[in-house]
């Protein structure tokens, strides 16, 4: 008898191979299915290192990724959740709050401040998908108003990090006036003439994307976002037709002309670093090469053209 | 006319066809006539003073209901309709162009529902493409411009979620409108006249003030929607509704809404020529206000108007 002889052949499917990963030491990749030690994984960022593909980050980290170390200040956490309609569905919206505050251990869904970012001054909102989906409502529509509200004052570029499924449906008619009152902040930024950059990261859709998340002057997303107005099962129930292969990925909104920029995660923080530069003149502490040697060029010191620039943002500062 | 009725429409509708009945008997029997009319009008103010906010949704899409172009072929003169967003297509689902109204020009924004199946092949149900809100911001900016009032008619079951619709970027094109209506230097006087559902409505919403008919609903999603999301069964929606707070009295306790404009007993689609007086005299009313304004006042308001939306409790105050 053959020492090598196989009668069978087994194959494992994705699906067989996911239950045999244990919890804890290895996380599996939700696209390849690929095992890749946690340590690893989170050392990269939550991307997978086989296929490339962008898993979920929590909010605290995405904060730690973007801004200078000890720089972050939270800000407006004043700004508390209530169940202003009393609406009920399997449960009462008050406990279902209080349940999402213990699973996440975020008191609402967007964390807001201000840090630096390669020593830019800049206002930050980082949605908090953990928080029910990321969803708006009144919360997070009043902290990202007083942070744009704050930017404007102080003279800050504004960066909104968005990962949310869309309005709170909880807090009906109230989720909705969100879009309103955040988007019609954004009009007090650009009167001042100060920057604000949208970053995308999978789900951004619905009402963050009929609003704020939209309105960037710039608009980076991760790759394979999914990004869009109304959820592909309400698409697909509507007009009764199998969606096309990536409809409402990144890629599919950059070609369609709504995204300027794709961006890997691990990129963000000096894409965001370089167009900060070029938005307000300034330029960050540790700026990279290639525009490095443009400023060298230059005659004039870049932090002299800030001054002439933006007179009225340094007295504010100072 | 064909009236559709609904389920609690019924004893009325039986109550009316007695009367026509009696009406035409020989000999008139006019003390059981002025019986049934008293009984008619007894059960309407019964069932009508205590509709439920699914009721009200209900008659919002009553079949027959004034339309916002009924609205603006009865209050205004010399419609004139303009077409198309200037870079794709022509929207149906929304009717944009200028009219005469209290003795003023005024451009009108109309989200159009159609009558039957054929004419909402055309309008789409109401539901418009990023063009018609493209479109809408093309006639609001023109208002602006020479100066004229804006007036807007809400009456949406939603953006329309297709393909070609996020392909054209439907998410952009409303938020850029909620936007730009923040800075219109003109007044803009929003009316829901029937359904104002979620950013389809808001796309067109952002005015100086906020009126809303009697029977008419205006929430971030539909009472289906929330029915399917949070209790996975759409069957559920009159309980969504009843939870949502979507009526008119709603929205004013919330702060969202400005005023209502009453509708006559039984709904806009029974009476809809005393519906018409009453939308005239509030739409005058409200104008008036802020006709005298300046851009830069009418801009403040606005914002100070959508800026307090919303409530959240404000821990340690005194720690600032």
């Amino acid at each position: 008898m053959p020492w090598f002889k196989k009668d069978k052949y087994t194959t494992l499917k994705p699906a067989v191979m996911r239950d045999r990963i244990p919890e804890g030491l290895w996380t599996k990749c939700e696209k390849c299915f690929a095992p890749i030690v946690t340590r690893d994984f989170e050392e990269n960022l939550n991307v997978c290192p086989k296929c490339g593909f962008h898993h979920k980050l929590g909010a605290r980290e995405r904060v730690e990724l973007l801004i200078d170390d000890g720089t972050f200040e939270e800000m407006f956490t004043e700004v508390q959740p209530t169940d202003a309609l009393k609406f009920v569905d399997s449960k009462d919206y008050g406990s279902r709050l209080k349940a999402a505050q213990k699973k996440s251990g975020f008191d609402e869904g967007v964390i807001t401040g201000t840090g630096q970012l390669d020593g830019h001054p800049v206002a930050l909102a980082v949605m908090v998908f953990e928080f029910v989906g990321g969803s708006m409502g009144a919360v997070v529509g009043e902290r990202i108003t007083r942070l744009i509200e704050h930017a404007a004052d102080n003279g800050l570029p504004v960066i909104i990090v968005s990962a949310s499924g869309g309005a709170r449906m909880q807090e009906g008619i109230l989720s909705l006036m969100q879009m309103a009152k955040t988007s019609g902040a954004l009009t007090l930024l650009a009167a001042k003439k100060l920057p604000y950059f949208s970053v995308l990261t999978n789900p951004s859709t619905a009402g963050v994307m009929a609003s704020y998340a939209s309105l960037g002057d710039i608009i980076l997303a991760e790759p394979e976002a999914l990004i869009g107005f109304a959820g592909p099962r309400v698409i697909q129930q509507t007009i009764n037709q199998i969606l096309p292969k990536g409809f409402q990925k990144s890629d599919f909104v950059l070609e369609h002309g709504f995204l300027d920029l794709i961006t890997e995660r691990g990129e963000m923080k000096k894409n965001l670093s370089i167009m900060l530069f070029y938005f307000t003149g300034r330029k960050g502490d540790r700026f990279p090469e290639a525009p490095e040697e443009i400023g060298s060029e230059a005659a004039t010191p870049v932090d002299e053209v800030v001054e002439a620039i933006e007179p009225a943002t340094a007295d504010e500062a100072s | 006319m064909a009236i559709t009725a609904f389920d609690f429409e019924k004893p009325l509708v039986e109550l009316e066809q007695r009367i026509q009945e009696t009406e035409q008997q020989e000999p008139r029997d006019d003390v059981a006539l002025a019986q049934l009319r008293d009984e008619l009008e007894k059960r309407q103010r019964e069932i009508y003073a205590q509709l439920s906010p699914w009721q009200r949704v209900l008659l919002a899409r009553h079949a027959d209901r004034p339309h916002s172009m009924d609205y603006v072929n009865a209050l205004m003169t010399d419609f004139i309709e303009v077409h198309g967003d200037r870079f794709y297509a022509d929207d149906k689902a929304v009717q944009c162009g200028f009219a005469t109204f209290a003795d003023m020009p005024v451009a009108v924004v109309a989200q159009q529902k159609g009558r039957d199946t054929k004419e909402n092949l055309v309008r789409n149900w109401g539901m418009s493409h990023p063009e018609g809100y493209r479109k809408a911001m093309r006639v609001m900016r023109l208002a602006e411009k020479f100066g004229m009032p804006i007036i807007v008619f809400i009456d949406t079951p939603g953006a329309f979620p297709g393909i070609g619709a996020e392909e054209r970027g439907q998410a952009e094109a409303i938020a850029r409108n909620i936007r730009d209506m923040f800075t219109l230097q003109v007044p803009v006087i929003c009316v829901v006249v029937g359904e104002g559902a979620s950013g389809g409505a808001l796309g067109v919403g952002v005015g100086d003030c906020v009126l809303m008919l009697e029977n008419s609903w205006y929430c971030v999603i539909s009472p289906e929607g929330c029915a399917a999301i949070l209790w996975k069964d759409r069957a559920m929606a009159e309980q969504a509704a009843q939870h949502l707070k979507l009526t008119a009295p709603d929205l004013i306790e919330l702060g969202v809404a400005d005023d209502i404009i009453p509708e006559p007993l039984g709904g806009a689609h029974r009476n809809p020529d005393d519906t018409y007086v009453n939308v005239k005299q509030k739409l005058e009313e409200w104008l008036m206000k802020f006709v005298d304004k300046t851009g830069d006042e009418l801009v403040a308001h606005r914002y100070a108007k959508f800026r307090a939306m919303g409530r959240y409790l404000e821990t340690g105050k005194e720690d600032v």
